[in-house]
């Protein structure tokens, strides 16, 4: 069959000799272009093989004549960025967080490392801007559970908020966050109907007035401990280590209508935060607590 | 090119079906195992670390859950060592943190964040939120919303013979492991309950009530297989150079 070649009448090629059932097969040759191209690759590979990490010998490989090793290079890397950056960082770490806002040059450094690391970190739950989401702190505005100082929010990033296994964290050891009034049995139903009109009133909002004055003595008896005598929340009140939002306020952390401070005060409220200490280095937390302090709130 | 017709010619290939399947796989398969068999000989494929354990009975359902709601399609498990992936989400994926998965949650792709070192990162309130609503946390998000998972019971029953299952696959999940998967399970979301086995048994397991329902949900195994991830390895223990292949 083979030596059937024939010269195609149509477009002039040679068959290759092949034939089945009368069809002939044209042997056109590959492109040269393509072939050259398929004839260099196997000329790197060549090269690749003496230079880089290519072929396996049983329980190693051969490393090549580089010794290349993205795992080592990686190291190199992140040596050389530490090293560029060494300047301000090594400052950073020196000075406390009050200091590092006195130098200009630290601050506009301390302002953009911490916004890339606000974005990736915190953003998730705080926000792009610090505009917060329900259940988690907005951090553009005035009101602080744990401290608007720079050092108070160095050290809340720092030991996280209510972390069991951490010994700085924000909390009272012990205290998991607010009581559950209502599924602890601390508090009736009536009562807790009563001291969430209280609240309602405080804030002038529409509230059952005969309820709201019978809520008055629950919300004293129960509530000032940890939201301060005024409802002003812990930290106005000068209250450690409770993290009490105020009650009176435009700036609800769950909610002011009436479902979610029911909710609220049968479940009570827990919030949470990573110890950063734990993911982040010292000189990062410094650069945040910054870069928090500035976003508009910082006291 | 006189050739004739007899012996082992490319015509009696080409003409014999079977004979060409033969050997077509003869030689696709040398090009496979020529990749994959070195990967068991050579010795330092997987590092040899300390704190790598097989998936607590809870966090193997939320793996389960992970792989059924096709998470891998946007979210990758693999930091790579380049610079700016380890200054963003932490140490460069070593393979012996995912030599428990079966199958890897590699993923090729990445429209949400990698999630390799996610565990810890959030708090479990912010998860249920997120999963809940991605936008009522994440404004920009395009994440679809899992609400549903809060409230549907996760299914268990058979979750010891999962476990009997991934240790005839070679995962090191002992007899008393596998006794005690179910109850194992159900301490994970008891934090005021008896965790001292569990905790034996599966070091870093997150204890936590996490949506709190008085029922194991679908969530609460999730966040707990969401919680555990990239934190089983202390890379404080390590320089760089012993992680090195």
């Amino acid at each position: 069959m083979a030596s059937n070649i024939e010269k195609d009448a149509l477009s002039g090629v040679e068959t290759t000799g092949h034939e089945w059932d009368g069809l002939k097969e044209l042997n056109n040759p590959l492109p040269k272009w393509w072939l050259y191209i398929f004839y260099v690759c196997i000329a790197w590979s060549l090269v690749y093989y003496v230079f880089y990490p290519s072929w396996p010998t049983g329980t190693s490989y051969t490393k090549g004549i580089l010794n290349w090793s993205m795992r080592e290079e990686i190291v190199e890397k992140l040596a050389e960025a530490k090293a560029s950056q060494a300047k301000y960082v090594d400052r950073i770490a020196k000075l406390s967080v009050d200091e590092i806002q006195q130098d200009k040059d630290l601050l506009n450094f301390a302002m953009a490392g911490g916004r890339t690391m606000f974005n990736e970190n915190c953003a998730g739950c705080h926000g792009a801007g610090g505009q917060g989401a329900k259940g988690f702190p907005t951090l553009a505005d005035d009101v602080w559970l744990w401290g608007g100082k720079t050092a108070e929010i160095y050290q809340t990033i720092s030991g996280g908020v209510r972390q069991s296994t951490v010994a700085e964290t924000r909390g009272t050891p012990g205290v998991m966050g607010m009581t559950a009034f209502g599924r602890d049995g601390i508090l009736t139903k009536d009562q807790i109907d009563q001291v969430t009109d209280y609240v309602l009133a405080l804030n002038g909002k529409p509230a059952d007035a005969a309820k709201a004055a019978a809520g008055k003595t629950v919300f004293e008896e129960n509530c000032t401990a940890c939201h301060g005598p005024n409802a002003e929340g812990s930290v106005a009140a000068g209250l450690d280590g409770i993290g009490a939002p105020p009650l009176k306020t435009a700036n609800w952390l769950y909610g002011g209508d009436k479902a979610t401070l029911m909710a609220t005060v049968i479940n009570g409220r827990a919030g949470e935060m990573p110890a950063w200490s734990t993911r982040l280095p010292d000189t990062t937390i410094k650069q945040l607590a910054i870069y928090v302090h500035n976003l508009g709130g910082g006291k | 090119m006189a050739q004739e017709n007899k012996g082992f010619s490319h015509q009696t290939i080409e003409q014999n079906t079977l004979l060409l399947i033969v050997l077509t796989l003869i030689t696709v398969s040398i090009g496979g195992l020529v990749q994959i068999v070195p990967l068991f000989t050579i010795e330092t494929t997987i590092e040899k670390v300390e704190g790598i354990r097989p998936h607590s009975p809870l966090e193997l359902a939320g793996f389960n859950i992970y792989v059924r709601e096709g998470c891998y399609n946007c979210h990758s498990q693999m930091i790579r060592p380049f610079r700016d992936e380890a200054e963003r989400y932490g140490h460069y994926s070593l393979a012996a943190e995912s030599m428990h998965d079966r199958p890897f949650q590699w993923s090729s792709k990445r429209t949400g964040p990698d999630l390799a070192r996610v565990g810890g990162k959030y708090s479990n309130d912010w998860h249920i939120a997120h999963l809940v609503d991605p936008r009522a946390v994440v404004p920009e998000s395009i994440m679809p919303g899992y609400a549903w998972m809060k409230d549907r019971p996760l299914k268990y029953d058979d979750i010891g013979e999962h476990l009997k299952t991934l240790k005839a696959l070679g995962d090191p999940y002992t007899p008393e492991m596998i006794a005690n998967a179910k109850k194992d399970l159900e301490a994970q979301v008891k934090p005021d309950g008896d965790t001292a086995g569990l905790l034996q048994r599966y070091p870093k397991a997150v204890v936590a009530s996490y949506t709190g329902n008085s029922y194991v949900s679908e969530m609460d195994a999730l966040v707990a297989y969401m919680q555990k991830l990239g934190t089983l390895v202390d890379f404080t223990k390590y320089t760089p150079k012993q992680l090195q292949q």
